[in-house]
């Protein structure tokens, strides 16, 4: 029996072991799901550690301070590498009450550097291309709805007012516009889906079971 | 002379190879071709300099020249121009391009930002080449400011003026009104059903990390939902996908708990971190769902394909659901299997609304004024570029 065939049988056991909440919540399921639970938090814990601490926190620490290859963190100072580190180990502060508040500066930075950095590329992104794509000429009808349909869905997410009157009707466009949008999205979404049953189904049939 | 026949046939063929030679017309000289050893003059007026585009990563630099003197006009042998670049003064370094005659500019996108370099400009015939032209030294730099980026800064700075007004508005006391989002009663409504039932009310914030603003939102309406819960002592269930976001969602909610006066009653093993991998915390929380049973089930926050698996599970379970998030993807799911969506910025002025707080009322405000703005651009540039005026419109171009 080849290791293949064993890495795939277990595969196909515990595919059959998820799909069996279909039915009901029975062991099988609450197997699967604990082992699948488990093993991640195990396997992010080794990625985050190998993708992330090690080459931006311990590798520049000691090839820059203890000898090594600089080249790669040139411009860079070993020191510097420790600044994310010590911010990190700052968010464990929160096991200890009495220093509990510790955690909340490194939560601070994040959320706030974040949000600055994002700031500038999302309004372009996000507001002036899409100002300046949707200043069409009402040339084609294409063109008309997509300016109606922009101002309408814009309009209902306008909340400094009631919807009454002309803004109510502009609202209610709006919602039609969203919803269709919505029903074709959501048509395009299960499509997606069902491939990922085929290639399941296949996985089972063809990789398993070789009945086909 | 005897046998003078025979003489003059062997003379004629000794002397048969250079009969080519007798052919030539008395009137026509062969000279042999002229080999061109005379170098092309060199360009002058070379100068490089670093080069500021919208992206401006400095790694760029451009090259500028005067033709050479040989270059369309002169000996007009020039056939191109070979230039090269060096890091170290008194080299003339790799070579980096060959451009054609009648070049005078280049822009070296390949320069490392805040090295220095030095270009050197050849021009070549084919067989030789002239002197080099040497350039000073230059090196790329990050602009402070982009010129092409001024009207981000012009229309931030007015949405920025527009938040502080109403928040200071707000602060003082003044009524900023916000319209009722139908989905607010809901997340009451499904809350006072889990009371009365005495089940917990299960409150998922996403899979997104804690830098994502749905998720921020969502905890902002976490608190909201922790307070009710925490005053009629109902178990609330918040399982994260994230460990940061479960350490904030502790905060929150024992923040909560100590506002109504029931620190006590906090129990952080309601906060739950399962797992970072997407369809094992599905898994995970369809688990909870069908074993503690939550009378009502609240998703706010960033949802990506989990958001049926979720959904639908709790159907079945029978529990009332309201959703939120601004993943327009997964919107439709929401709206199809939950009982109540928030959709898009409902979120954000879902988390305003309930909380009052003045900074969040100060920043919907903005943005909703900000709409009118952009409403109000968009429609003087169709009316502008129907009448064939498309500065107006280019101005916004940032890239």
């Amino acid at each position: 029996m080849s290791a293949t065939l064993i890495w795939t049988t277990i595969g196909a056991i515990l595919t059959l072991c998820v799909y069996s909440f279909l039915y009901k919540d029975n062991p099988f399921y609450k197997f699967a799901e604990h082992l699948v639970v488990g093993v991640s938090a195990g396997y992010y814990l080794v990625i985050y550690y190998f993708n992330f601490v090690q080459p931006r926190v311990v590798n520049p620490v000691f090839l820059l301070r203890y000898g090594g290859d600089p080249i790669q963190f040139a411009g860079f100072e070993w020191w510097m590498a420790l600044i994310p580190g010590i911010l990190g180990l700052m968010l464990y502060a929160r096991f200890f009450p009495k220093i509990a508040w510790v955690g909340r500066w490194p939560l601070g930075i994040y959320v706030g550097g974040y949000a600055g950095l994002g700031l500038s590329p999302v309004m372009q992104a996000r507001v002036f291309q899409q100002m300046e794509a949707n200043a069409l000429p009402l040339t084609s009808i294409t063109n008309v709805l997509l300016i109606v349909g922009l101002i309408g869905t814009l309009t209902y997410f306008f909340f400094s007012m009631k919807h009454r009157g002309i803004l109510g009707g502009l609202a209610r466009i709006g919602i039609v516009f969203i919803m269709v949008g919505f029903g074709a999205s959501f048509g395009y979404t299960v499509m997606s889906r069902i491939s990922l049953l085929i290639g399941r189904v296949n996985f089972l049939l063809v990789d398993w079971l070789h009945l086909l | 002379m005897k046998y003078p026949l025979a003489l003059t046939l062997v003379l004629a063929a000794l002397l048969s190879p250079f009969a080519s030679l007798a052919e030539v017309a008395p009137d026509e000289i062969v000279v042999p071709a002229e080999i061109d050893t005379v170098a092309p003059a060199p360009v002058t007026g070379l100068t490089a300099r670093d080069y500021v585009d919208n992206s401006d990563a400095g790694d760029k630099i451009v090259l500028s020249w005067e033709l050479s003197a040989d270059d369309g006009s002169g000996e007009g042998d020039v056939v191109a121009y070979e230039l090269a670049r060096s890091t170290v003064e008194g080299e003339t370094g790799d070579s980096l391009t060959v451009v054609p005659a009648g070049a005078t500019r280049y822009i070296d996108d390949t320069a490392e930002p805040g090295t220095v370099y030095r270009y050197t400009v050849t021009a070549t015939d084919g067989a030789n080449t002239s002197a080099p032209a040497i350039s000073g030294p230059v090196a790329g730099r990050r602009s402070f400011f982009q010129p092409m980026r001024l009207p981000v800064l012009v229309l931030l700075g007015i949405f920025f003026g527009m938040v502080l007004i109403f928040t200071q508005l707000a602060q003082r006391g003044a009524e900023l009104f916000v319209r009722r989002i139908p989905g607010l009663n809901a997340i009451e409504e499904a809350v006072g059903r889990a009371t009365e039932m005495g089940r917990p009310v299960l409150y998922v914030p996403g899979i997104g990390e804690i830098d994502n603003i749905m998720t921020i939102a969502s905890l902002t309406i976490l608190a909201h939902v922790a307070k009710i819960t925490a005053r009629y002592d109902t178990p609330l269930i918040v399982p994260t996908a994230r460990a940061v976001v479960m350490s904030a969602a502790e905060e929150v909610v024992k923040q909560a708990h100590a506002e109504v006066g029931k620190p006590d009653t906090y129990d952080p093993d309601n906060i739950r971190y399962l797992s970072d991998a997407q369809f094992a915390f599905a898994g995970a929380v369809n688990g909870i769902m069908l074993r503690e049973k939550p009378a009502a089930n609240l998703y706010m926050g960033a949802f990506w394909a989990e958001s049926l698996l979720l959904a639908e599970t709790g159907f079945e379970a029978g529990a009332i659901q309201v959703a939120g998030t601004a993943m327009v993807s997964q919107l439709p799911f929401f709206v199809t299997a939950c009982d109540f969506t928030l959709m898009g910025e409902e979120l954000y002025a879902a988390s305003a609304y309930l909380s009052r707080e003045p900074k969040l009322l100060g920043s919907l405000k903005g943005s909703d004024w900000m709409k009118v703005l952009s409403i109000a651009i968009m429609l003087a540039g169709i009316v502008l570029r129907f009448a064939g005026h498309d500065a107006f419109v280019n101005w916004f171009r940032t890239q």
